[in-house]
């Protein structure tokens, strides 16, 4: 198995590069502590498509280098928009400032939703690394994201 | 009794049939939320811990209010209120 091609989760992630960009910078302006903020899309036969119709940034409740807690009225107000334009919160975001792009022990065990897409962001190094997962029953499957 | 609209997120919609909002009647939240459980028995372990209390890994909401800094589980509401509930999202 050690040729075979990596497998992805579905759905596939797909970010416009503004979309990308706010994402990113709001981790930037987040400094020194994690950000984090929701992604909003369609949800179809209760599943994500994919689609990532709004991104949502949100004040880190913990204002902590080492967690989050995306603030409950930010949530709410994310809610609300997504859902007035008949889509759903389908995944959050967050920063890791010195570690690598991948979920935590705290995140899998704190992973909200197996519908959800976990967007980690790393800012270990000069270059901003994104990537995507799902968490289901405690299992890490990453998927792939597209910027266009 | 009044039916009050609850709004639910996606996480707990498999246990209402898919329902993104669904309306039970009662006086306070916690009325509502039993009657909403009497109906969906697989939303009560999801919202009420072993004490009776809200479930600490919950947010409900009384319009813009979280119950938390309300009555808790007796905050009480109308028909003119939407209680939503959202989980807590956190990591590390």
């Amino acid at each position: 198995m050690t040729d075979a091609a990596p497998t992805f989760a579905t759905p596939t992630l797909r970010l416009s590069v503004s979309q990308y960009e706010r994402i990113v910078g709001h981790c930037y302006v987040g400094l020194p502590d994690e950000a984090c903020g929701l992604i909003a899309g369609p949800v179809v036969a209760g599943a994500a498509t994919g689609f990532v119709s709004d991104v949502y940034p949100a004040v880190n409740a913990d204002a902590s280098a080492r967690t989050y807690t995306v603030d409950g009225r930010d949530y709410l107000r994310a809610s609300r928009d997504a859902e007035a334009r008949g889509h759903d919160i389908i995944g959050v975001w967050h920063s890791h400032t010195h570690t690598d792009p991948y979920p935590s022990p705290t995140d899998v065990r704190t992973a909200v939703d197996p519908m959800w897409v976990y967007i980690l962001v790393s800012l270990r190094d000069d270059a901003p690394m994104l990537r995507a997962y799902r968490i289901r029953d405690g299992v890490i499957a990453e998927c792939q994201v597209q910027v266009l | 009794m009044m039916a009050v609209e609850v709004r639910l997120p996606t996480l707990l919609r498999v246990h209402a049939d898919g329902a993104a909002s669904v309306a039970a009647d009662g006086a306070t939240v916690g009325e509502v939320f039993s009657a909403l459980t009497a109906v969906y028995p697989g939303l009560s372990e999801q919202l009420i811990d072993a004490e009776g209390a809200l479930h600490k890994f919950v947010n409900v909401y009384v319009n813009d209010d979280d119950i938390r800094y309300l009555g808790q589980l007796a905050t009480p509401v109308t028909e003119r209120d939407v209680v939503s509930i959202l989980p807590a999202v956190a990591g590390g």
